[in-house]
């Protein structure tokens, strides 16, 4: 019985995709439906940054484009917690592809998870749309430009913007408080090497481990390392304990302090008075003009909170992807991705912005100082956009890429 | 200036005072989990959540209602206290006679509700709570800037434990806390109101943690997940400590918080660990802990 039971299951499992792509291949929307999966971390330490964010803006993507296009087909949203764990996120998304129909993953947040969840949407040939994951290694040393787009942020973007123009403000030498795992690393290499490029000096680094409770210590020692700047390579609860401690311990005196990955939500968390003067580089603000305001309050309505960037990346990514099977007439993986590289990407998120051929999505992005309280003259009003990093500039060039597919 | 291992004396004694700080967070946590496991038998794996309450209510007093740091340092620990007298009374009493595991897995599950509870209402990137105006600043110590919030920390929680150790163990009330735990048959048969008191140990217990709570409010991220990063350890320094041993818990909730301060300085990668190595070593030692009694 069980045997049977096994058997039915291996030939269908085994049938499922085939008839999948032969009916893709047909230059049609394989069962009618276009399945969109936002897989983050729904409860944990980063939800905060994507989370039910990320699900609410692909929602809106598919209302706009709804309202825009009527499309013939019909547009489906599943989501997931994927816990932060990779194997959880890699058996979600299989089951995804296998048993669900989803066409298109989006968000996956957290390296780890990103890369693991990589690996299966190549073996699948589906589509990624990572609006979460910081590491470059996505578009470098993990690079599948034939199924990935890095799509919002990564650590170099993060780094390069505050590590160019903080050390040219004369600001030039650095100490690193970085998250003891891959993420923190990766994030203080490349803010160190943007910090030597632009001719500063890197004085130390302390490695704290992940979720410590307690910061005072290790900024004492940024502290006694007279640098002029303290660099944060760590992200949510992390950062927003280590900058209330900074201020506490009179850190933010005489040395400036940068978040490497800091968005609105910590800023949120924090209040101006403890974050005022901080600088970080942002791939989104909602205050930029009347687009993104309009974007935002409409999220603000369902969310009660403003989005970061990851939430409006993943917008933009959902409404890239649904614009380019509908030019494209199909879900096919390779034409919606042969499409969605040929258009430009002009929305509330991006101006401009365009996927190249290591399935980077580059944009321009936002050198943010936080308002003092006094400069700030409605809820959410935090940011002074020092400096707009152009697309080109913000992202690692082509010519340093380590991606093998991309590489003459 | 003078140095030890290449870290200068002056940096050394700021690292010291830090780690007292610190150590007195864990001194009261594990002061409230040695007082309602040496009198209930309850391993309370639902102190961290209770602590993170404490933070959370200080916030929601002052966000809802506009009551301040110092009323909420009073109200706080009564609001946490009253919650665990509802836990205590509804599900806890039932399970005193089983074994220790049936108390720690209600916990636990209680620890998880909770978190889930403001999590579901509040996300987990924390609310801001600023350090109250009395305390801005800092001492300038010499070897170090204090800030003078962290110097209350440090006197706020010795006080309470001083305080709580001699109420339970040179007071009359005291007394028959502690004869209650020794046989409880015997004390109710003299006319003590044996359920009452085991009622109010656990209520004042998890009063100290919402107490400790308030006391991180200003200098920690007030969010869901406070308590749980916190709560391992102080476990460990129970363990260390030895079970249900007042004394025990202050002593060794100060000591490994500057062995921690320590480790910082020499080794920061290996300073979410050291508790834990020191946690083997002793527990092979000295199974019962360095201040507790054999059974």
């Amino acid at each position: 019985m069980m045997k049977r039971k096994l058997l039915a299951l291996a030939i269908s499992a085994s049938l499922l995709p085939a008839a999948g792509s032969a009916l893709a291949q047909a230059g049609k929307i394989s069962g009618d439906v276009v399945k969109i999966g936002v897989l983050t971390d729904m409860s944990g330490v980063y939800s905060a940054l994507g989370g039910k964010g990320s699900v609410l803006g692909a929602e809106m993507a598919i209302e706009d484009f709804k309202a825009q296009f009527k499309p013939k087909f019909k547009i489906e949203l599943v989501s997931a917690d994927h816990q932060n764990k990779a194997d959880v996120g890699s058996n979600k998304v299989r089951e995804w592809y296998d048993t669900q129909g989803v066409d298109m993953v989006t968000d996956v947040l957290n390296s780890g998870v990103a890369i693991a969840v990589a690996k299966v949407t190549t073996e699948k040939n589906k589509i990624m749309l990572n609006t979460g994951a910081a590491s470059t290694r996505l578009t470098n040393e993990d690079c599948a430009p034939t199924n990935v787009v890095h799509y919002t942020y990564d650590t170099y973007a993060l780094a390069n913007g505050p590590g160019k123009a903080v050390t040219k403000q004369g600001k030039d030498s650095w100490f690193f408080l970085t998250a003891d795992y891959a993420f923190g690393h990766s994030l203080e290499k490349d803010t160190a090497e943007a910090v030597k490029a632009n001719g500063g000096k890197v004085l130390g680094a302390v490695r704290h481990p992940l979720n410590a409770s307690d910061f005072s210590s290790f900024l004492l020692q940024a502290q006694a390392s007279k640098a002029k700047v303290v660099g944060l390579a760590n992200a949510g609860g992390d950062t927003i304990n280590s900058i209330k401690a900074a201020n506490e311990f009179g850190l933010t005196k005489n040395q400036t302090v940068v978040g490497l990955l800091t968005t609105i939500v910590d800023i949120h968390a924090l209040g101006l008075p403890t974050t005022q003067g901080m600088m970080f580089t942002e791939g989104f603000y909602w205050n930029l003009n009347k687009e993104t305001r309009e974007f935002s309050r409409r999220f603000f309505s369902k969310h009660k909170g403003m989005p970061n960037m990851l939430p409006a990346g993943t917008y933009s990514a959902v409404l890239h992807y649904l614009k380019a099977v509908q030019a494209a007439g199909t879900d096919d993986t390779a034409t919606v991705m042969k499409q969605m590289k040929a258009t430009p990407i002009n929305d509330a998120f991006a101006k401009g912005g365009r996927i190249r051929d290591d399935g980077r999505m580059i944009h321009d992005m936002y050198l943010v100082e936080v308002k003092k309280q006094s400069e700030s003259k409605e809820p959410w009003d935090y940011y002074n956009v020092k400096q707009v990093i152009p697309a080109e500039e913000a992202f690692q060039p082509m010519a340093l890429s380590r991606c093998a597919a991309v590489k003459k | 200036m003078t140095e030890i291992f290449g870290v200068p004396i002056q940096a050394l004694f700021g690292q010291l005072m830090l780690g007292l700080v610190n150590g007195s967070f864990y001194a009261m946590l594990s002061l409230g989990l040695a007082v309602i496991f040496g009198m209930l038998n309850i391993i309370n794996f639902a102190h961290g959540a209770l602590y993170m309450a404490g933070a959370m209510f200080a916030w929601m007093g002052m966000e809802y209602l506009g009551i301040g740091y110092w009323w909420m340092l009073l109200l706080a620990p009564i609001g946490v206290g009253l919650v665990g007298i509802v836990i205590e009374r509804l599900m806890l009493q039932w399970l005193y006679k089983l074994d220790h595991l049936y108390g720690l897995l209600l916990t636990f599950g209680l620890a998880l509700i909770i978190e889930g509870f403001f999590r579901d209402l509040y996300g987990v990137a924390g609310q801001p709570y600023s350090i109250p105006e009395e305390f801005a600043g800092a001492f300038n110590l010499g070897f170090m800037f204090l800030p003078k919030y962290r110097a209350w920390v440090v006197v706020a929680s010795l006080t309470v434990c001083l305080l709580t150790w001699y109420l339970i163990e040179r007071t009359r009330l005291g007394a028959y806390l502690r004869a209650a735990t020794e046989n409880p048959k015997l004390t109710q048969a003299f006319g003590i109101n044996v359920p009452l008191m085991v009622m109010l140990t656990y209520g004042f217990g998890v009063g100290l943690a919402g107490f400790a709570g308030v006391l991180a409010a200003p200098a920690s991220q007030v969010g869901p997940l406070m308590g749980s990063n916190l709560i391992i350890v102080v476990f460990a320094v129970v363990v260390i400590g030895g079970m249900g041993s007042i004394l025990g818990s202050v002593v060794t909730g100060l000591g490994l918080g500057i062995i921690e301060g320590m480790t910082k300085v020499f080794w920061p990668e290996a300073s979410a660990t050291v508790v834990f190595m020191i946690m083997a070593v002793v527990l092979m030692i000295r199974p019962a802990g360095l201040f507790g009694r054999e059974k």
